[in-house]
């Protein structure tokens, strides 16, 4: 019996230990990944290399953001009604498995298929250039789902008294989902929307063939029919995940490798200060929807 | 308490002008005054139920149920649970719509419109409101919380809407404790609170009717004894259905008690009756504690 405690408590110490040390090197490992990018990009970066101009990254960084902004809205107003109808729509059924494994099977699409496939169908079957709008639509193509079955998780775990509460006011079941419950999930869907964006500002395979790898925009024409708008999306438009593969790969250029490092310096501090900026966002919605108790 | 009981319009006929809690405390029934009124016509008929029965797939969860529910009572339904007496009382508002294979026959009458040929279910949800047994605000300010049911009907004016919070928040017993924070999110509010919010939120819809499903089940016996003289006061304006697992509780507010068993209604007579001298044994059974 004493041997039998013993032998629990140890395994109890161990298993903290393991767990605990999971954790820990999960931290560690992006603390080092993090600063590694960090130094090495900043020791190289100069002040030209982030001029917005066809020399610098700062247009690429505006591409980056633009397009991700223009994929999110994509799979936004596509996305969160598709979740909607799983979640309160879809009855049991044939057709019901189908939409769900056709959301699960586009969630798992390698980026480079679905680059392809949007060359073929945003560029060529359409007779268009590369342009920004066909590298969202494919950007699009992978959040998509991924905003999905957010939506449609965020609406299951919802507490039963939200519906229950509104259809007894005699709303009806549309005014129930627009007024209460997504508003409810509201947090949840935005913390998705972050979690998407991560992977569209990393993206380059969807976009190689899509977006195009060159830009040329002129920051004094606002006309937005013009091919040279900075806010046109059909314009080409490179990247930042973009210009560190080419710079990594093809480039010519003698400062190629220092232009791959600070780009991806400056797409690490993107990222974390992006998701920084959800978080307290969504933080702050939390906090005014539920009160004081969290 | 004090200011509740100074805010009660008229002190019911059966109390003594005095003694408003103390009073109830004696657990004297309400009924008294309903039994010297006899069979009540049927202008003052709110439900009138025929030949009601429910199925839930296969199994009949509510047998041939005839019984008429009258205006500004209360009206208790008691039993154990599963014997279909919340069932009974979504029926009334239609709240059973969405249950994947509930079938009904029968008739329900309410205010002499059958509930299921002549009304619709969104109208009949405006007249008849619903306090659950969990107290559901929604994630928003105490404010939007009240005027929920009055937007969704259509109403916008902001002036027409701060009428209708306040109004139904000081016949809700909340006005005071929470005016202030009415921008604040009704869930940052106690259980007790909660729940008298999402009554004057049923209240701001303006219906005739309130149902009550065990609205005091999740609260403690402060909240519980507001929540009760809460419903003796709003009966004078309102009918209210409540069904409750506190034979105590049907025995201090209601006018009226039901006792169903296995989905069948056993006994429905004035609340005194059925506490003091029930017509069926199983009703003696049941109250006097000796099942369920």
């Amino acid at each position: 019996m004493n041997n039998r405690i013993r032998g629990k408590k140890a395994l109890d110490q161990l298993m903290t230990v393991v767990c605990n040390g999971g954790a820990l090197l999960a931290v560690l490992l992006l603390l080092a990944f993090i600063s590694y990018v960090m130094i090495s990009g900043f020791a190289v970066l100069t002040p030209a290399m982030l001029a917005f101009d066809a020399g610098g990254m700062g247009n690429m960084l505006f591409n980056t953001l633009y397009i991700v902004f223009l994929a999110l809205m994509l799979s936004l107003v596509t996305g969160v009604p598709a979740g909607v109808y799983l979640a309160e729509y879809a009855k049991k059924g044939p057709l019901t498995r189908w939409v769900r494994m056709a959301i699960e099977t586009l969630a798992s699409l390698p980026s480079i298929v679905v680059g392809l496939f949007g060359y073929l169908a945003f560029i060529v079957m359409t007779g268009s250039q590369w342009n920004l709008l066909a590298g969202s639509l494919a950007v699009s193509v992978i959040t998509l789902p991924f905003v999905t079955s957010v939506t449609e998780d965020a609406l299951r775990n919802l507490p039963p008294g939200y519906r229950q509460g509104s259809l007894g006011l005699g709303a009806s079941h549309w005014q129930t989902i627009w007024r209460v419950l997504v508003p409810a999930c509201f947090p949840r869907i935005m913390t998705g929307m972050v979690m998407a964006a991560g992977r569209g500002f990393g993206e380059a395979a969807a976009l190689m063939f899509t977006a195009g790898m060159s830009t040329d925009i002129d920051w004094a024409d606002w006309n937005l029919a013009s091919a040279s708008c900075p806010l046109n999306p059909i314009r080409p438009g490179e990247t930042l995940a973009l210009h560190i593969w080419a710079m990594r790969t093809e480039a010519l250029q003698a400062d190629a490798a220092q232009q791959a490092s600070a780009a991806s310096a400056l797409l690490v501090l993107l990222v974390v200060a992006f998701s920084l900026l959800a978080r307290y966002l969504s933080y702050r919605i939390d906090t005014k929807m539920g009160g004081n108790k969290r | 308490m004090t200011s509740l009981a100074a805010a009660t319009p008229a002190v019911p006929a059966y109390l003594p002008e005095d003694g408003f809690l103390d009073a109830r405390r004696d657990l004297k029934p309400a009924a008294e005054t309903v039994k010297e009124a006899g069979v009540a016509g049927s202008a003052d008929l709110t439900f009138d139920v025929q030949n009601l029965n429910l199925f839930y797939t296969d199994t009949q969860a509510l047998k041939n149920i005839t019984m008429s529910i009258h205006q500004n009572e209360i009206t208790a339904l008691i039993g154990p649970s599963g014997c279909g007496k919340s069932t009974f009382l979504k029926t009334l508002n239609r709240m059973n719509d969405w249950v994947e294979g509930c079938r009904i026959t029968g008739q329900v009458f309410f205010e002499g419109k059958d509930i299921f040929k002549d009304l619709d279910p969104l109208a009949l949800r405006y007249r008849v409101g619903m306090v659950f047994q969990q107290p559901t605000p929604f994630p928003k300010s105490i404010f939007e919380n009240v005027v929920y049911g009055p937007r969704i009907q259509g109403i916008s004016n902001k002036s027409e809407l701060s009428g209708i919070v306040e109004q139904s928040m000081r016949q809700a017993a909340v006005w005071d404790e929470l005016k202030d924070r009415l921008h604040e999110s009704a869930l940052g509010l106690s259980g007790g609170q909660q729940q008298r919010l999402c009554i004057a939120r049923t209240l701001a819809a303006r219906p005739s009717v309130i149902l009550m499903d065990e609205p005091t089940s999740a609260l403690d016996p402060i909240s519980t004894q507001k929540i009760e003289d809460l419903a003796l006061e709003l009966k004078e304006k309102y009918t209210i259905v409540i069904v409750t697992h506190s034979m105590q509780q049907a025995r201090r507010i209601s006018d009226r008690t039901a006792f169903f068993l296995l989905g069948e209604l056993i006994e429905y007579r004035p609340t005194l009756d059925v506490f003091t001298n029930p017509e069926s044994s199983k009703t003696e059974q049941y109250v006097t504690g000796r099942f369920g």
